[in-house]
Formats: structure tokens, C-alpha cells, sequence
């Protein structure tokens, strides 16, 4: 069940992304159509994470390519948004929450340029939607996991993007800020806005997502939820590993071997 | 004493020249190694201040002058070169960074030595000075030399101000600094440049074994007073300033004492108080705050014991002696009797004839310690399915720090209870 869209807003052709030689994720191709709520999903070390990473070309493919709004991510950078995953970086550091959520305004000011008032007043606005406008001047070391999630959501959105890419904004919130964030992204939705979350819990994936992936190293299924999110699907996705494939990735990290002959 | 007025007057040209060179190198390096600090690769710093050496010594082998425009071109080249093999070995071996920075740190140092003692015993007389770059000598910061590396640190301050924003955004997250467009490499390459940089004009007055600390030491005292990356620029710079002036003076009076070796011994007390004294972060904040809260432990269970007694004897009225107290619950008796002191004191108890009586004051806070520990019994019981006689300890250190509002949520989703899971009332 992997369901091609016409006028897709992201696009992933043939992609295969390795660490240290050894495939995690064997030649996905998806396509995800415009304004939809979609969840990625699937067992730990599935490759959800590796996906979105890939997708950002934070990590360097073995093969294929992505496409977003049919162009390279290089001439889209002011039209995406990356959430990255809370614990990817030191809260200690020594900035304020409005310093971090400006930064999402970094973006469209270019090199050298200084935060304009209009910035300011953008990143306040984000701070607003997420409802932490009274922690402006907080230090990031003080805050919650669920709070430092809606900095980093706040500072996705002053990015005023029209695709956003998500990396486990549930994992270690508490309810109150999961049922505000998931509001939020179905409001960016509505508006037309593309979201795009991995998540890792199948429970709620039914109820919060339009369009799911199912992945495990490989794409089981992407297409819409209620005739993705069925038995069949979701044992080949968590069911039993695929331990032959593994064992083939792990060869080729052994002999050295390149995944294309020809890169 | 005459030395000191002499060299702070700043009456004499060449002292002027001094004091504002060390001044600028320390103070330009410091800023540096902030964001060396906050990328987490202080020791990158430590390794190019050792590759420098042999650098300087080439330059001054090919050229046979002194000339501090060409061994700073020296210096800048194997600083760099050093960097690249850190990150090539890294990237192309199995080998882990920490072990390719001391590779590479001991082998560029080795070569640097090597060169150095083999153009001492050449004899030739241009040479005598080359081994102050070991361990450094501000008193010889004057003329060209202090031109060459004035102008340096300069240009490093003008471009950690004209890249604050980019600098600080690749040191917090630089995977999100790619996705929004920004040269992450170029900005990488201009961090690795700065740093290499500020090494090359530290070394004129620290000398390149001890340069690491003149680059991180200033950095981490400075964020043990801030929480605020400008501010944590301006005391860095500020410490390495004045630890620079003072290496300065050292080198004036004592010209044959090495400055590097001093500078270090200076800035490492000024993080070492930094460590103890700050506010919040530091060391005797720390243990005066577990000493609050070990008396407001104390003081809480005073007055719990008390307002307990009061509950069993239904009487709130009349007066219990220390033996009464003691009786129901182990505490020192020596702190017991400050403690209640203490309380007197702050109008919490009264005290008739060495015995002890509540104040509604006191009677009130009591009454709140023992609600919180059977309100939070009685959670753990419910939400987390605890067993009635395993929940009592835990509920005698949370008791202490249930805030009044975290108080009102947990009085809401027990839904307004009565009884403690030991049928005792919940006042």
C-alpha cells in the first residue's frame, strides 16, 4: 500500500542512506501531497529520524535524491522548517527563549544582518501561539522538556514556512503541551501548511495524522490513515526485523563495500 | 611597590605599548575561545597552540629573520595544517577525535622542539629570543611585533561582532543552521580561522604550551557569572584583559621570568573563585542552598511534630516539652533545640517555661506539612498503585516542596479527599 500523489510536495526517489557503510534505509520513494498532517512512523531504530535528517540533506545519501515543492532543498531553504529532536542540543547554553526562537527568523535575514524590530515582533508572535510569552526572558537551562519543545516549535514557526519537518515533538512532553501542539499543527494545516512528524506513538497516530508512513529500514506503506493504519500493515512494520536485510547491511559495512556501484 | 606605581602610571612609552598589547591578545583570544568553549572543542585549541611552534620555527629557518609578519604567516600555516589532519584522521579512520587531538598535538610539538633546538645550535645570533614563543614574554610586545599582533586581534574582535549571530546560532544548533540556508561549512572554516588566529597573537605573551588556557579558562569563568552570551563575551574578555595586564607587569619587573606560566597562574584563580563564588552556579551558592533546604526540612518537621501532637491529644492549646517531641520522631538533640529557636524567633512558637506552643502562625504551617504528606500519600496510592506502608517515606521529602499551587492540582484530581490512605483526616 505505498500510494504515489500527483503534485507531490515532497518527493523522495530511490533513497538510501548509510552510516558507516551500512544501509538503515533501503531505496524509499514517497511522495506526500499538499496540507496534510502527516506521521512517520515506526519501530525504534526504523530509520523515522534518518528519513527526515536525509530529507534536510543533514546526512549524506547513498543514492537517490529529494525533491521539495519539485525543486532541490537548496533553492527552498526560506519555504521549509526543521524541528529537530529536543535533546539534539545543550540546553545549558547560555541564551534566553526569545534569543532561540529569533534565530528562526535567522534565516530570511541573510549573513550579517541584525534582528529588525519586525523580527522581534515575529518571534514574539511564535512565542504567543505556543503560549510562552511569559517565559520570553527565561533561560533555556530553566525550562521543562515540554516547554523547551514549544521554544522549538515557536522558533520553526516565526520561520513562516510552507512545509514544516518535525522530529519527535511528543517524545517526553506532558499531555497539556502534546494536546496544545497538536492543535497547533492542525491549525498550520487548515491553513494550507504541510507538517510532516515523526512519531513513535501508534495509539495516537490514527486520531492525529491525515497521511501516514509506515517505515522499518524500508517504506512499508504511506498513504492515507484510515487505509494505512491496518493489521496487515503495521505487523510487517513492527512484526519480526527483517534480520536478512541487516545482515547484508552489516556485510557491507565489514567488507567495505559501497550500496551503488556507482555513486 | 615602586614598580608597581611605575608601570601603572603608564608614564613610560614602552610600558603604554606593553600593557595595551597584552590587553588586546588576551582579551581577543578570551572572546575567541568563548565559542571554542560552547562548540565543545576546547581542546582543538589546546592542540593548535602546540602545532604553532613548529611553524614559527620554519618560517624563521626559511626566512633567517624575526620579522613578526612572516613567523605569525608560519604560525597560521601549521596551526591550520593541524586542524586539517585532526579532521581528516577523524573523518577517514576509526580513530576517535580525542585521540586524534593527541596525536596530533604531540607530533606537531615534537617536530616544533626538534626545530627549535637544532637552530639554537646553529649559533646563528638572530635566533636568541625564538624560545620566548614557548612559554612567552609580554615585555617583548613593542614595535613591529606588537603592530603585527595588535592588528590581528583587532580584526578577531571586529569579526566575532560582525558574526555574533551566525557564531552563536552554528555553537547551539547547527543542524538547524543548515536547514535554514547558512553556509554551516564557511562558518565552521571561519570559527577554525579565529581560533587558529587567536592562538597565533596569544603566543607572543602566553607562549604556545600554555595557550589553551588563555583561550578557555577566561571562557568558562566568564559563564559561571552569566547566563547571557554578550554579557559572558564581555567578562571573558574583561578577565583575559586583566589577566593580560597583570602578566604584563610580571614580564616588566622580572624580565627573565617566563609571562605565559604567570598569565595562566592568574586567570586560573580568577576561574577558580569564579567555580566557588558565583551566584547560582557556583560552588558555596550550591552548598547554601542545601542548607536552606536542609533547615526548612527541619523547621517543617518541628512544627508538623507539634501540630501532630496536637492532633492526637486533640488539644492545639497547651504546651509539649523537647522529651514529648523527641519521643515521636528522631532528630539530634542538639538541632532540635536550634531549630525550635529558631522558629520562636521567627514567630512560628511560643515557648512557656521550656515548653513548647504553636502560634496560629505556626499552627497554620504546620497543618500544611502534614496535609501535603497524605495528600501526596494518598496520590501515590492512587496514580501509582503504591502500597499503603511503602508510601510513607517518600511523602516525608515531598511534604517540603509541594508548591501552594501544585498543592491546589493535586487537591483537584483527588478530588477534594478526606482521608489519607491510612484513614488519618486530611486537615
Amino acid at each position: 500500500m505505498i500510494l504515489q500523489v500527483k503534485n507531490p510536495v515532497v518527493e523522495v526517489h530511490d533513497l538510501t542512506v548509510s552510516y558507516d557503510r551500512k544501509p538503515v534505509l533501503w531505496g524509499i520513494d514517497l511522495t506526500l501531497p499538499a496540507g496534510a498532517l502527516v506521521g512517520v512512523i515506526g519501530p525504534n531504530g526504523a530509520g523515522k529520524s534518518t528519513l527526515i535528517k536525509a530529507m534536510m540533506n543533514l546526512l549524506p545519501v547513498s543514492s537517490g535524491y529529494v525533491r521539495i515543492f519539485d525543486q532541490p532543498l537548496k533553492q527552498v531553504y526560506s519555504r521549509i522548517s526543521y524541528v529537530p529532536q529536543r535533546e539534539s542540543v545543550d540546553w545549558d547554553f547560555p541564551a534566553s527563549v526569545f534569543d532561540v526562537v529569533l534565530m528562526g527568523r535567522y534565516g530570511q535575514l541573510g549573513l550579517f544582518k541584525r534582528p529588525r524590530k519586525a523580527d522581534k515582533d515575529a518571534a514574539m508572535e511564535a512565542l504567543e501561539k505556543v503560549g510562552m510569552q511569559g517565559f520570553a526572558n527565561r533561560q533555556i537551562s530553566q525550562l521543562s522538556g515540554g516547554q523547551q519543545q514549544r521554544v522549538f516549535l515557536a522558533r520553526a514557526l516565526a520561520q513562516n514556512a510552507d512545509i514544516y519537518f518535525m522530529d519527535e515533538p511528543f517524545a517526553g512532553v506532558d499531555i497539556a503541551t502534546e494536546t496544545a501542539i497538536i492543535q497547533l499543527l492542525r491549525q498550520m494545516r487548515d491553513q494550507g501548511k504541510t507538517v510532516i512528524v515523526v512519531h513513535h506513538d501508534l495509539q495516537s497516530a490514527s486520531e492525529y495524522f491525515d497521511w501516514v508512513v509506515l517505515l522499518n529500514m524500508r517504506l512499508v506503506a504511506s498513504g492515507p490513515t484510515e487505509q494505512v493504519l491496518n493489521q496487515e500493515l503495521l505487523e510487517q512494520t513492527y512484526g519480526g526485523k527483517l534480520t536478512l536485510l541487516s545482515k547484508v547491511g552489516d556485510l557491507l559495512r565489514k567488507q567495505e563495500f559501497p550500496a551503488r556501484e556507482k555513486s | 611597590m615602586q614598580d608597581f606605581l611605575e608601570f601603572f602610571s603608564f608614564t613610560d612609552a614602552n610600558i603604554r605599548y606593553v600593557a595595551l598589547g597584552s590587553v588586546l591578545l588576551a582579551a581577543s583570544s578570551a572572546v575567541v575561545g568563548c565559542f571554542t568553549l560552547l562548540r565543545k572543542r576546547a581542546l582543538v585549541g589546546d592542540a593548535v597552540a602546540h602545532a604553532v611552534l613548529p611553524g614559527v620555527c620554519l618560517a624563521f629557518i626559511l626566512s633567517g629573520t624575526k620579522n613578526p609578519f612572516i613567523l605569525l604567516i608560519g604560525a597560521f600555516v601549521t596551526g591550520w595544517l593541524s586542524l586539517v589532519v585532526i579532521d581528516f584522521i577523524t573523518s577517514r579512520s576509526r580513530i576517535k577525535e580525542d585521540t586524534a587531538i593527541g596525536l596530533v598535538l604531540s607530533v606537531f610539538f615534537g617536530i616544533g622542539i626538534l626545530l627549535l633546538t637544532a637552530i639554537q645550535q646553529t649559533g646563528n645570533a638572530a635566533q636568541s629570543g625564538l624560545d620566548k614563543f614557548l612559554f612567552g614574554s609580554a615585555a617583548s610586545l613593542i614595535g613591529e611585533d606588537l603592530i603585527a599582533f595588535g592588528v590581528v586581534a583587532v580584526l578577531l574582535l571586529v569579526a566575532v561582532v560582525l558574526f555574533y549571530k551566525e557564531l552563536t546560532l552554528l555553537c547551539f544548533d547547527q543542524a538547524y543552521a543548515r536547514t535554514i540556508g547558512f553556509p554551516v561549512r564557511g562558518l565552521e572554516l571561519l570559527l577554525t580561522t579565529l581560533t587558529v588566529f587567536a592562538v597565533v597573537v596569544g603566543i607572543q605573551a602566553v607562549g604556545v604550551v600554555l595557550m589553551a588556557a588563555m583561550l578557555i579558562t577566561p571562557a568558562a569563568a566568564a559563564r559561571f557569572w552569566t547566563e547571557n552570551l554578550k554579557v559572558m563575551l564581555i567578562l571573558a574578555a574583561l578577565i583575559g584583559a586583566f589577566s593580560g595586564i597583570a602578566g604584563a607587569f610580571v614580564s616588566y619587573t622580572a624580565p627573565s621570568m617566563p609571562t605565559g606560566p604567570w598569565i595562566v597562574l592568574i586567570v586560573s584563580m580568577i576561574a577558580i573563585l569564579s567555580f566557588a563564588l558565583a551566584p547560582g552556579r557556583g560552588w558555596i551558592a550550591r552548598i547554601l542552598r542545601q542548607r536552606r533546604n536542609k533547615t526548612r526540612i527541619l523547621e517543617e518537621n518541628l512544627l508538623k511534630l507539634l501540630y501532630q501532637l496536637g492532633e492526637l491529644r486533640q488539644d492545639y492549646d497547651s504546651a509539649r516539652s523537647l522529651e514529648e517531641l523527641l519521643e515521636r520522631r528522631n532528630i539530634p538533640r542538639k538541632e532540635a533545640i536550634s531549630g525550635l529557636q529558631k522558629l520562636k524567633r521567627q514567630g512560628y512558637l511560643q515557648q512557656e517555661n521550656k515548653r513548647w506552643l504553636l502560634t496560629p502562625e505556626g499552627e497554620k504551617r504546620g497543618r500544611r506539612v502534614v496535609r501535603l504528606h497524605r495528600l501526596w500519600e494518598l496520590y501515590l496510592t492512587q496514580y501509582l498503585n503504591l502500597a499503603s506502608d511503602h508510601v510513607h517515606e517518600d511523602a516525608e521529602t515531598i511534604e517540603h516542596i509541594i508548591t501552594p499551587e501544585l498543592e491546589q492540582r493535586l487537591i483537584e484530581e483527588l478530588n477534594y479527599p478526606d482521608l489519607d490512605p491510612h484513614s488519618a483526616r486530611i486537615p
